[in-house]
Order: structure tokens, then sequence, then C-alpha cells
């Protein structure tokens, strides 16, 4: 296939941006793109209005969010909600600890992770934490309801906050890191140390074993209808098969958009068999999964893409490198 | 890995010793004396600093074993996370020093540094510290393993609490140290009293810094003083090596031996080649480039330096020498 050239219809409608610190996440509330920053700021940014807010008096470790607000995890101690018109609240603070992860449930449940213990804060009701055996690793709530999956050492535990119980775990030897369900609940993946993801059909914990990547996987998005698991980790987009009832157990992934640089970040269209990824090079990609069409919507510059979010609606994307650049591209 | 990019790389101390030899004195001494310089440090009990920073992390020493079929392959988890944190903070500081608790194996700590990627690639193992108590060690080297391991991994040692022996003891107490690891740079203080440019920037696991493994020790000294348990070899040929040789034994030895091969570093001198090649392992990882063309003045001898327990010395010598050319 043809190498992409350094111009496309739509990489003239990229704007771009000077963050001035390393894109740590970036999310979407309602138009307005959230940038979260190593330096500890959030950038929104919609039209061509820019508005800094200085979140954290650190760096910002883990992001999360829904369409209402930012949920940022700082190595200040604090976890900072921020919304579209700029308001941020500090919703949790402990003072010389570092808040390691982040998660975002329904109807403003958050819960967070310091150290081994995962901490649950309903909107109403009682908050409620757990002490895991080796540090939280990641952390996702279950597509509904306020089950939180829980990424550690030697596996994963799947927690119900609310609940006497103790958490149903989930084990496979090695360091999990990034955690994530399907959007359907029945699958639960984890990026691992190794260059390597696992996963676990539910209910029953059978172990699906991901691996063939020439380095560790850092980003994965389920794509509309949890057709497909899109992921960096190799010089092209890998794409699980998850439409069938055992996940992509005995089934060789698709790839799209070789190139000859990793792929290091990459995000599913909220509607569309379409995945937008960017490379080690600061190049952005959008793909088709029927017929592997590419359109590109940056040209590289050098830095790697560390961040890209959809839009809501699939209108627009935003997209963060480790340099700070950043771009808006509203379709 | 070209050298610009070594260039940009955070160095990272790993300070060990055992209990109450003198580390977080030396610690304190690296943070509040006026040189400059800014460090992140990861600590593993809080409190101990006396320096308000904002950069100090505590650490958890969680050691995972790497699911790669390397049963000595153990990394730090925590660290490549916090390291992970840290370097958001880039600009922020020179570098990182990692302090191990009194108990720990270095192994986990330094294999950190070459195994995750992300590490690797933004940060450099400097030189593995360990800090010994001149009056305790010699006691501790008979009945705690680990004073034992984080002397044979170090780079440099500070015999502390010189002023607790006489220069008797202080001799014998060095040939100890010697006769588990005669690679070392040992310097002798008081109070953890040291220049930090002895300490810090050592770049001892720099591949471009292996300049010399200084062959009198592999001829004598230490072999006035044998510890029972902890080996130290060395090797040297004339004669150029065959890298189609060299390689699978040495890639085969330390996956065989890795287990018991605690150090290894060698400087290499192969056939119709004009550069030297040097490497150095932790137990089964090895990292190794050419470093620089061979100087006219200088005899192109291969050297080749093993620290470990339960190593068969004749088959070590053996294999060595039948990588000649």
């Amino acid at each position: 296939m043809a190498a992409p050239s350094s111009s496309s219809s739509l990489t003239s409608k990229l704007r771009h941006l000077d963050l001035g610190g390393e894109v740590i996440g970036v999310h979407f509330l309602g138009r307005s793109a959230a940038f979260a920053l190593g330096t500890g700021g959030i950038v929104l940014a919609e039209g061509d209005n820019e508005q800094r807010i200085e979140a954290h008096k650190g760096a910002i470790l883990s992001v999360a969010g829904d369409a209402r607000r930012l949920l940022t995890g700082g190595d200040d101690g604090r976890v900072v909600a921020t919304s579209g018109d700029g308001a941020s609240e500090t919703l949790f603070e402990q003072r010389g600890r570092w808040i390691d992860q982040v998660a975002s449930g329904a109807d403003g449940a958050f819960a967070f992770s310091i150290g081994k213990t995962a901490h649950f804060r309903p909107a109403k009701g009682e908050a409620k934490s757990l002490e895991f055996p080796s540090t939280v690793g990641g952390l996702a709530f279950a597509p509904k309801g306020t089950r939180l999956a829980v990424a550690h050492y030697g596996g994963a535990s799947l927690w119900f906050p609310n609940a006497v119980a103790k958490p149903d775990v989930l084990v496979w030897k090695g360091s999990h890191r990034g955690i994530l369900w399907s959007p359907d609940g029945r699958f639960v993946i984890t990026t691992m140390q190794e260059a390597a993801l696992h996963g676990w059909r539910l209910p029953e914990g059978a172990n699906m074993r991901m691996s063939g990547y020439p380095s560790r996987v850092r980003s994965m998005s389920f794509t509309a209808g949890g057709k497909y698991l899109a992921t960096s980790g190799a010089s092209e987009v890998i794409l699980w098969p998850f439409t069938s009832k055992e996940g992509p157990m005995g089934k060789q992934p698709t790839m799209l958009a070789p190139r000859d640089t990793r792929v290091s970040c990459v995000a599913a269209h909220p509607k569309e068999d379409v995945v937008a990824c960017g490379y080690d090079d600061g190049l952005v990609l959008m793909v088709r999964i029927a017929d592997g069409a590419e359109i590109l919507l940056r040209a590289p510059e050098g830095s790697p893409v560390s961040a890209l979010g959809w839009r809501a609606d699939g209108g627009a994307l935003a997209i963060g490198t480790e340099a700070g650049k950043a771009g808006l591209m509203v379709f | 890995m070209p050298d610009a990019q070594a260039q940009t790389k955070i160095p990272v101390t790993v300070l060990t010793g055992y209990l109450g030899a003198g580390k977080t004195t030396l610690l304190n001494r690296i943070l509040s004396e006026p040189h400059g310089k800014k460090f992140a440090v990861v600590v593993n009990e809080f409190g101990e600093i006396g320096i308000d920073n904002d950069l100090v992390v505590g650490a958890d020493e969680e050691v995972f074993e790497m699911n790669n079929g390397c049963i000595c392959c153990t990394v730090r988890g925590d660290l490549i996370r916090i390291i992970d944190g840290l370097l958001r903070r880039k600009g922020d500081f020179d570098g990182i020093i990692v302090e191990t608790t009194g108990l720990a194996d270095p192994a986990p700590v330094a294999q950190t540094f070459f195994v995750d990627e992300t590490v690797g690639a933004k940060t450099a193992l400097d030189a593995v510290v360990t800090v010994a108590d001149a009056k305790w060690l010699k006691d501790r080297l008979k009945d705690a393993p680990e004073a034992k391991n984080q002397i044979a991994f170090a780079d440099v040692i500070l015999l502390n609490k010189t002023d607790l022996v006489s220069d008797t003891e202080l001799k014998d107490v060095e040939m100890r140290i010697r006769a588990i690891n005669p690679f070392a740079r040992i310097h002798r203080t008081q109070k953890s009293d040291i220049a930090i440019d002895k300490v810090l920037g050592q770049g001892a696991f720099d591949l471009d810094r292996i300049t010399a493994i200084d062959p009198d020790f592999l001829e004598g000294g230490h072999k006035h003083f044998h510890d029972e348990d902890m080996q130290s070899f060395s090797f040297a040929s004339d004669k150029p090596l065959d890298p189609d040789k060299f390689f699978p034994w040495i890639q085969e030895l330390t996956q065989r031996e890795g287990p018991n091969i605690l150090r290894s570093k060698g400087i290499l001198a192969f056939k119709d080649d004009p550069d030297r090649f040097v490497f150095q392992g932790v137990h089964m990882i090895l990292d190794g480039d050419h470093q620089r063309p061979w100087r006219a003045d200088e005899a192109k001898t291969s050297r080749i330096v093993f620290i470990g327990r339960k190593l068969d010395r004749a088959a070590l010598e053996k294999g060595f020498l039948s990588c000649v050319a």
C-alpha cells in the first residue's frame, strides 16, 4: 500500500494548539475538548476559544470522564472534577500520596486508587474502599451499574462496592495495568506489562490470551457496538473480533493502517466502524474497518501521539502528543 | 541506541545498604547539600527523610516475575509506575534516586531499567551505590545473604563508619569486599560524608563508560581472600574472538546460569572489527554495543568478568577461550 502523503482534504481543517505540557488524556465535555496535561493544567478548547485551568499542583497521572465532567487524578493527592464551563472542584484530597487511577461511573459515581487501595464514591450514599494485595494498575466501571474491575498483579478483581461479598478474582500471572469492559459487559480486558493483552469471558472467567505484539499495549478501545477491540502496540492497528460469544479465541485479528512506526494511541469512532489512530511520529489517520481505507488527519511532526478523543456524536476528534502539541478537527 | 537519545535520558541511582549502614544519612546529604541539582527520590519508608521535598515518593517494593519464561527476571512493578508518573514532571528534576530497603535484593531494581520499554527509553541506570558498615559488614556477610548481594551488585561502595574500626580491621573488611566484588569503586567515609560527584553521575551502566577492567585484580589481589559463597572470575584473551561463537555462548550461558550470575561485564575484541564491543548484564539480561574504535596504543585484549554463586570456573574459562576466532 502507498505511504500516506503529508496532506489530505482534511489536514487543512485541523486546528493546531500548543498546550505546553504532555497530553495525558483528552475528553469531550459537550462541544468542548478538555485536554489534561502532565504539568497539571487542563485546557478547554472549542472553536477558536481556549480556556486554561490550573487543576493540579503537580502532574496529572490519570484521566476519566463522562458527558458532564472530566475527572483527573494527580500526584498532588487530589481528584478534581472539571466541567465544560471551566468550573473545577476538588472531590478528594490526601496530601503526600499519588492518585494513580481514576474512573468515572454512571450517575455521578466515581472511583480512584491510591497504591493498593481502591476507593468508590457514589453520588449519594456511603463511600467505600477496599485494599487489594498489590497496587491497583487499572480501574474501570462496568458499562451499567456500579461494579468495578480492578487490575493488579496476578489478575483482576470484580468488585461490587455495595456488596458485602468479597470480589471475584480473575487469575492470570503477571502485572496487569490498563483495564476495560466490553460495551455489553461480557468481557474484561487488561493490558499487561508484557507485550500482550489478557481477557476474561464472563461470567465463567474463561481466559483469553491476546499476544504477538512487538511492544507493550498502552491504548485500547472498543469499536461501535463492541464489534472489535482496537489496540496500539504494533506498527498497524490490531483489531480483535468480539462479535462471537467466544470473543477473539481461535481467530486472527484484523490488521489495518500499517506504517514503519508504531501505533501509540487508538480511539474508536462512537458510531461508525472507523478507528482514529495515532503513531509514534505524531501522524494521525482514520481507518475504515470494512475496507481499510485511510484518511490522513495530521501530518507527522515527531512527537508520539499520547491521547485521542472523539466527541460523543463523532463529529469532532481531539489529538494530543507527548510534546504538548494538540489538534482539534471538526468534520 | 543512538547517542543523542542517551544524552537526554534521566540518570537513576540505586541506593542500597544493609539496615543501619548509613543509607538515609547519605540520602539526606545528597538532598540538602548546595549542589544546585534537584532529585526525585523513591523511598520505601516515609519520615526518615528530613527534607521537605514534593518529589519524594513512597514505594511498596512490589517485585514480580515477568511472564517471559525467565525465572530470575523479576522487576519492581511499583517502580515502573512511579517512574512513569515522575516522567510527567520531566524538567522538574535532574536525576532519580531509588532507595531500597535494607533487606532488598538489588537485582529486580536494576532489571526494571532493562525490561520496561518506557523506563528504559527515558531513563538510564547510572550506578548501584551500596553503603556498607565498616564495623558490622563482616558479620553481616556471614549471616545476611542480602548484605552480600548488595556488595556483589555495587558499582560504588561507601565503606562507612570507618572511625569505628582500626586500620587493620578496615583493611580486612576491604579485602572481604574485594573478594566478593573486585570491580566496584570503594570510598572510605564517616557519617556517609562524600562529595556527591563520587556517588552520582557515575555512568557505571553506561556502555560508553566501561573503560577498563583492571587486569591487576584479575591476576592477584583477590586471591588472598576468598569468599566461601560469592565468586568473581575474570578471563582474558589476546587473540580476537569470533562473534559467531561468542554470542551463542554467552546467550546460552546466561539463560542456563542466569540465576547464579549476579553481574557480568566484558570488553571484547572481535576478529576484523575495529571497534571495542562492551557488554554488561544482570542475571539473564544482557546489554551490549560497539563502543569506540580500539586505539593504536591499546592492547586488543578481550576481558570478561562474572560475579556469582555456584559457578564452574573451569567451564567458564574453557567456554570463553573457545570463542577465540
